[in-house]
């Protein structure tokens, strides 16, 4: 006898019963249905979290002013000592492992074409920025130094700002008023999508700094050196954490922070802090994973049941084959592949439940879901397992029947 | 006991086929059981040969011992002591799977219920014991095809247990017992659950069996049963109380109604 023959008296064994066969299946088919949803919406949700770590620029520290705390009253970030230029040019030419770095200074206010307009960010910046966030210029051409330099008054446009003014149309070359003042559209910016807060990135016109802070929003600020932010670009090679630190001791030493002071500016590696967010969810979606493997186990037990009934049902025909021929082992492969059987075939309803449902997810959350054909294998081979494990023990009652009084059994 | 006796005396001759060498062979054959806190001896030093070629009755009443011979006459149990060689093979010697073996080569066995598996046709049915055979021959289906032919199943190969009457199901399992060529055709009551005119026509195929050359073992306790045999072997109380040579019974009148089936034809 051969593991075909096994198959074929075991199919034919559940669909005897098949309602039976299907109910008792029903753990496994939970058990498979919710491994697959948890691992497909888990991955989906760490892969989105990686596109935005992707989108915020890799291999990236950010310098935020620190908050000043005046009169045991802690203020908002900046109203410490701010950022300023030669923050920027120290960063650049003192610190060991920097490749680029790009102040940047915020303000907002309505983009103006004839007589469509649109309020977007404001984005005073140095030319290298678009190069440390990893942002590609879709069209045009990017900031370049003598821009900044000179204050020329030229923008680069965010995807989403470009379609709202300019539907269907290259902006290049086109002019636009900003705060009033005429600019020349240079370059249009790739689409980045939203950020982790849910805020449309590409909502965003760049300038040069120095335009900004002179013909935008300049004329208020009393430091006309001020930036309020720096990104810095790491060197491949070299080490995040080391960086971080050399940019801490370079700006304490120039703001002369005394040692055991607390620092009056931040240095953040963002995109550190959301791998650890994505390894949450990543843990999360694991553990959640887990709580169905004891579904798995649950569903195991049903199976192991019912095969101890077929057993006790089907004595006399275990009798009967061993009369005629039928060694244990032939006995022990019959039962055995029919749990395995039986297992698989509720392995097979989880997936088709479990991808279907994954889709419906990815459908109405409008979530990224993922369901790799490991995955599906996986689960197959986890219902097999589980058959082989919980189908041994009736297998081997079976096996080891007499078959004397399994022959005289009613 | 009462015995029938038609219609001649029991002399130990007549047109019995030639006999060979013997396919049973036991020697001061012993089981004993144990019941709770006491040994049951099943069969006491019981020494007996069944020649090739016989057709052999075995009566007795319920704990005779009479299923315990047929238990390890059929390689279904091994004796507490002493031997018993079938085929040649003593299975006092045997491993689990060796009597596995044995029992698939050399020995069908006919039950009383007839023991055929639900929803399953004839002709899978007959191949069954093919199933576990080594190694596995490549034409089980046209073995299977030419012994139903033989017990008259030609028209009903797939037909399940549940469209065949008690005489057919009976017939399919004799073909399933056949189908591997045994040397020992093993019947455990095999007419207990059928009505006496099927009776007869499966005690016929028996005979028609034995005529063929294959050795025949019925275990029974009806007496009209035991005269189709040519040997008779009576067992009480674990031991061989009569063992007798007889004429076969040819057939053709039904013995316990005579009136109902006046020359029936087969």
């Amino acid at each position: 006898m051969n593991l075909w023959d096994s198959v074929l008296i075991a199919v034919r064994a559940l669909r005897v019963n098949l309602l039976r066969s299907v109910l008792t299946t029903l753990g496994i088919v939970i058990g498979v249905a919710s491994v697959i949803i948890l691992v497909a919406v888990g991955t989906g949700a760490s892969s989105e979290v990686d596109k935005q770590i992707k989108a915020l620029g890799t291999n990236m520290l950010v310098v935020f002013p620190g908050s000043m705390r005046v009169m045991g009253r802690q203020g908002g970030a900046g109203t410490d000592i701010p950022l300023s230029e030669i923050d920027v040019a120290g960063i650049r030419d003192k610190v060991p492992g920097v490749t680029a770095v790009a102040g940047q200074i915020e303000d907002s206010g309505p983009v103006v074409r004839g007589n469509s307009n649109w309020t977007s960010s404001l984005s005073g910046v140095h030319a290298e920025y678009a190069s440390v966030r990893d942002w590609p210029i879709a069209s045009g051409r990017d900031l370049d130094a003598a821009d900044v330099r000179s204050g020329a008054k030229v923008a680069i446009l965010g995807a989403t700002v470009a379609k709202e003014i300019f539907p269907g149309e290259d902006p290049v070359g086109a002019a636009v008023r900003i705060k009033n003042v005429p600019f020349e559209v240079v370059g249009v910016l790739t689409a980045k999508g939203q950020s982790v807060m849910g805020r449309d990135q590409d909502d965003i016109v760049l300038l040069p700094i120095t335009t900004a802070r002179l013909r935008v929003s300049g004329k208020s600020q009393i430091q006309n050196d001020r930036v309020g932010r720096i990104y810095v670009k790491v060197d491949e090679g070299a080490d995040m954490a080391e960086v971080q630190e050399d940019i801490e001791s370079f700006l304490r030493q120039r703001r002369k922070t005394r040692a055991g002071a607390e620092d009056s500016f931040s240095v953040r590696n963002l995109a550190e802090t959301m791998k650890a967010r994505s390894e949450v969810l990543t843990t999360l979606s694991y553990l959640l994973a887990a709580t169905s493997v004891i579904s798995l186990i649950v569903g195991g037990i049903g199976i192991m049941n019912i095969m101890l009934v077929s057993v006790t049902e089907r004595t006399r025909e275990i009798g009967l084959r061993m009369a005629v021929g039928g060694r244990r082992r032939d006995i022990m492969l019959q039962f055995l592949v029919e749990a395995v059987s039986l297992c698989l075939l509720g392995g097979l309803i989880g997936i088709a439940i479990g991808v279907s449902a994954s889709a419906v997810i990815a459908f109405v959350a409008n979530w990224p879901v993922l369901v790799s054909p490991a995955v599906l294998g996986g689960a197959l081979a986890a219902a097999a397992a589980t058959g082989i494990c919980f189908g041994l023990f009736p297998a081997r009652r079976a096996a080891l029947l007499n078959p004397i009084d399994a022959l005289r059994s009613e | 006991m009462t015995v029938i006796e038609r219609p001649a005396g029991p002399e130990p001759q007549g047109e019995a086929p030639p006999l060979g060498p013997p396919l049973v062979s036991a020697r001061d054959l012993t089981k004993v059981y144990r019941v709770g806190e006491q040994d049951l001896v099943a069969l006491d030093h019981v020494t007996l040969d069944i020649a090739a070629g016989d057709f052999v009755a075995i009566m007795g009443p319920s704990g005779s011992g009479k299923s315990t011979m047929m238990n390890l006459i059929g390689a279904l149990d091994v004796p507490t002591s002493g031997s018993l060689v079938l085929d040649g093979r003593d299975i006092g010697t045997l491993a689990v799977d060796e009597l596995a073996d044995l029992r698939n080569r050399s020995i069908g066995f006919v039950f009383q219920q007839f023991n055929l598996l639900p929803r399953t046709s004839a002709l899978e049915q007959v191949m069954l014991p093919l199933l576990y055979a080594h190694p596995r021959p490549a034409d089980s289906e046209a073995m299977a095809r030419r012994r139903l032919e033989q017990v008259g199943l030609a028209n009903r190969m797939d037909h399940t247990p549940r469209q065949l009457s008690g005489g057919q199901q009976q017939r399919v399992a004799i073909a399933r017992a056949l189908v591997n060529n045994p040397k020992l055709l093993l019947a455990d009551e095999p007419t207990g659950a059928l009505d006496s005119r099927t009776s007869e026509e499966i005690m016929q195929l028996f005979a028609e069996l034995n005529r063929g050359g294959i050795t025949i073992i019925v275990v029974t306790h009806e007496p009209e049963i035991a005269l189709w045999a040519g040997r008779r072997i009576t067992f009480r109380d674990g031991r061989i109380v009569d063992d007798i040579r007889q004429t076969p019974y040819a057939g053709g009148v039904t013995l316990s109604d005579a009136s109902s089936a006046p020359g029936a034809a087969p």
